[in-house]
């Protein structure tokens, strides 16, 4: 296998931005990160997507945007896999350079979410579980990840004190992200205070509805160190995916996300690395729950100790492991499809030291973790400074 | 959104909470599946899950679904059942949603869980109440 760096990255705001469409947004971060690493073409343009067919109404992805960018021929491609559709784009990329199939590709992901009401978007998002045998009894997505927490309250004696604190953590850390859809300081009794979605999570423990994209472009190593000059080069050493059972009730544990676990012990098996290693890390912390679960999962904390880890504010900006740096999904907003792509470019944006004020000093190896559903799926990447 | 075709294909499940036991291994699928997760196996036993259990874990959906809107807050739960199987399942007939926890002895009964008024579906199944 080739050594895959990431030589250009493109984050544009994430918010509700009615005055432009799917393939506006898109094609921005595009063209942002082609701009970003110096390059004007490409051998290969992945696409993540969830579900453009419910959201907007289109599909064909790969033709539309190409298209859009102006490089119709370009072999494109779209890749799905929930929430977690970011995530599986940049893994495809990276398995494209790695192989030699590719040099260089753009890794995207976008999600149009606002052009349908609240009623079609919680459908459109519900079609990541299992329709047939959790849908057809009235379950959301909240539903399910509230039984999740009230599963890891019961074991463990996690708090929702405890989780509105991952809300006020990534809302503080989103405030010192220019891109974030959301500039909010909140308290725990906000979040507590907050309309009760599905027992035990509130609203504020929920990551909002967002329309985003965001893109970052691949290469070899080789050619990073060409086009980079004085910045350092990040490099991906190590790519994890897996999956888990679709339905809840099929799963032996439903105190930890199996999949996730497994997708990062992957990505550490392959970079040579291990959870102690690790300087900033960005999780899907689609629900404050996912967060505290997702931690646990990766190995930054044993099972049970991912809430108090918050609450001790392990895992601020300045704690011991940073998590979230970028407001996470929950303040930065989550466009399902450009979130795994958006923490890689966090990730990046951290290792070359440009972060501003949310920057977690002299981070050099930091890891990303994407989630498909409700841990259907899980995709972890591990990135470092070229030495 | 329920195709007819869909609906129908579903009913020894929905109906009659027909399962298939793995004639290899024994493990219980509810719903059916062409092969056995635990051993691959491709040979099944039809049998009917037993209709008593309990809540293994909960949750109290206050926003809900299309469809589902007249019949907020809505407790959904997981149960497991005394074969060990685990259902997703409305708990119906609560007073209170909040006498809801985790240990709680229920009963699978047939009710209506959801309709269609514009194609004209309704749709039945299982919900859970305490026993």
């Amino acid at each position: 296998m080739r050594d895959v760096a990431v030589v250009g990255i493109g984050m544009n705001d994430f918010g509700e931005l009615w005055k432009k469409s799917l393939r506006t947004i898109w094609a921005e971060s595009a063209f942002a990160a082609l701009s970003d690493a110096g390059v004007d073409s490409v051998d290969l343009i992945t696409i993540g997507c969830m579900s453009p067919g419910l959201f907007v109404g289109q599909e064909h992805l790969s033709s539309v945007l190409a298209d859009e960018l102006g490089m119709a021929g370009v072999p494109a491609s779209r890749v799905e896999s929930a929430c977690a559709s970011g995530g599986l784009a940049l893994r495809t990329g990276f398995a494209e350079v790695a192989s030699g199939l590719s040099d260089t590709v753009l890794v995207t992901g976008v999600e149009k979410m606002t052009d349908v009401d609240g009623a079609d978007a919680t459908y459109a998002l519900g079609t990541a579980a299992d329709q047939e045998w959790e849908g057809f009894h009235g379950i959301t997505f909240p539903g399910l990840y509230a039984m999740l927490a009230v599963a890891h309250m019961e074991k463990y004696g996690t708090t929702s004190e405890q989780l509105a604190a991952v809300a006020v953590k990534n809302h503080a850390n989103g405030l010192l992200n220019p891109h974030a859809q959301y500039h909010l300081k909140v308290s725990v009794e906000d979040v507590l205070e907050s309309t009760m979605v599905a027992d035990p999570l509130h609203l504020f423990d929920c990551s909002p509805v967002t329309d985003g994209a965001a893109a970052v472009v691949l290469t070899t190593v080789e050619r990073a160190k060409e086009l980079s000059g004085d910045r350092p080069v990040v490099t991906i050493t190590g790519s994890g995916l897996a999956t888990d059972t679709i339905t809840l009730a099929n799963r032996e544990d439903l105190t930890e996300l199996a999949a996730v676990r497994l997708a990062a012990e992957r990505a550490y098996k392959m970079a040579g690395r291990k959870p102690e290693d690790l300087h900033v890390v960005e999780v899907h912390d689609c629900f404050t729950i996912a967060e505290v679960m997702a931690t646990e999962a990766i190995g930054l904390f044993d099972p049970g100790y991912g809430a108090s880890a918050v609450e001790d504010g392990l895992t601020s900006l300045q704690g011991k492991i940073p998590v979230n740096p970028s407001g996470g999904l929950k303040s930065k907003g989550h466009p399902v499809g450009a979130t795994g792509v958006a923490q890689a470019a966090e990730i990046v944006t951290q290792l070359r030291g440009e972060a501003g004020q949310r920057q977690v000093e002299g981070a050099t190896i930091g890891l990303a973790q994407n989630m498909g559903g409700s841990g259907g799926s899980s995709i972890v990447h591990i990135l470092e400074v070229a030495s | 959104m329920i195709s007819p075709g869909r609906s129908w294909r579903e009913f020894p499940q929905r109906y009659r909470l027909e399962a298939a036991k793995c004639e290899t291994c024994g493990k219980i699928h509810y719903p059916p599946r062409v092969a056995c997760s635990k051993c691959g196996g491709t040979t099944f036993e039809n049998i009917t899950l037993p209709r008593e259990g309990k809540v293994v874990t909960f949750t109290i959906v206050r926003v809900p679904p299309a469809g589902f809107t007249e019949q907020t807050p809505l407790p959904i739960a997981i149960v497991e059942l005394m074969d060990g199987v685990r259902i997703m399942v409305q708990i119906g007939d609560l007073a209170d949603p909040s006498e809801l926890e985790i240990g709680m002895p229920v009963r699978l009964e047939f009710r209506r869980i959801s309709w269609d008024g514009e194609a004209g579906l309704i749709f039945y199944g299982h919900k859970a109440v305490k026993s």
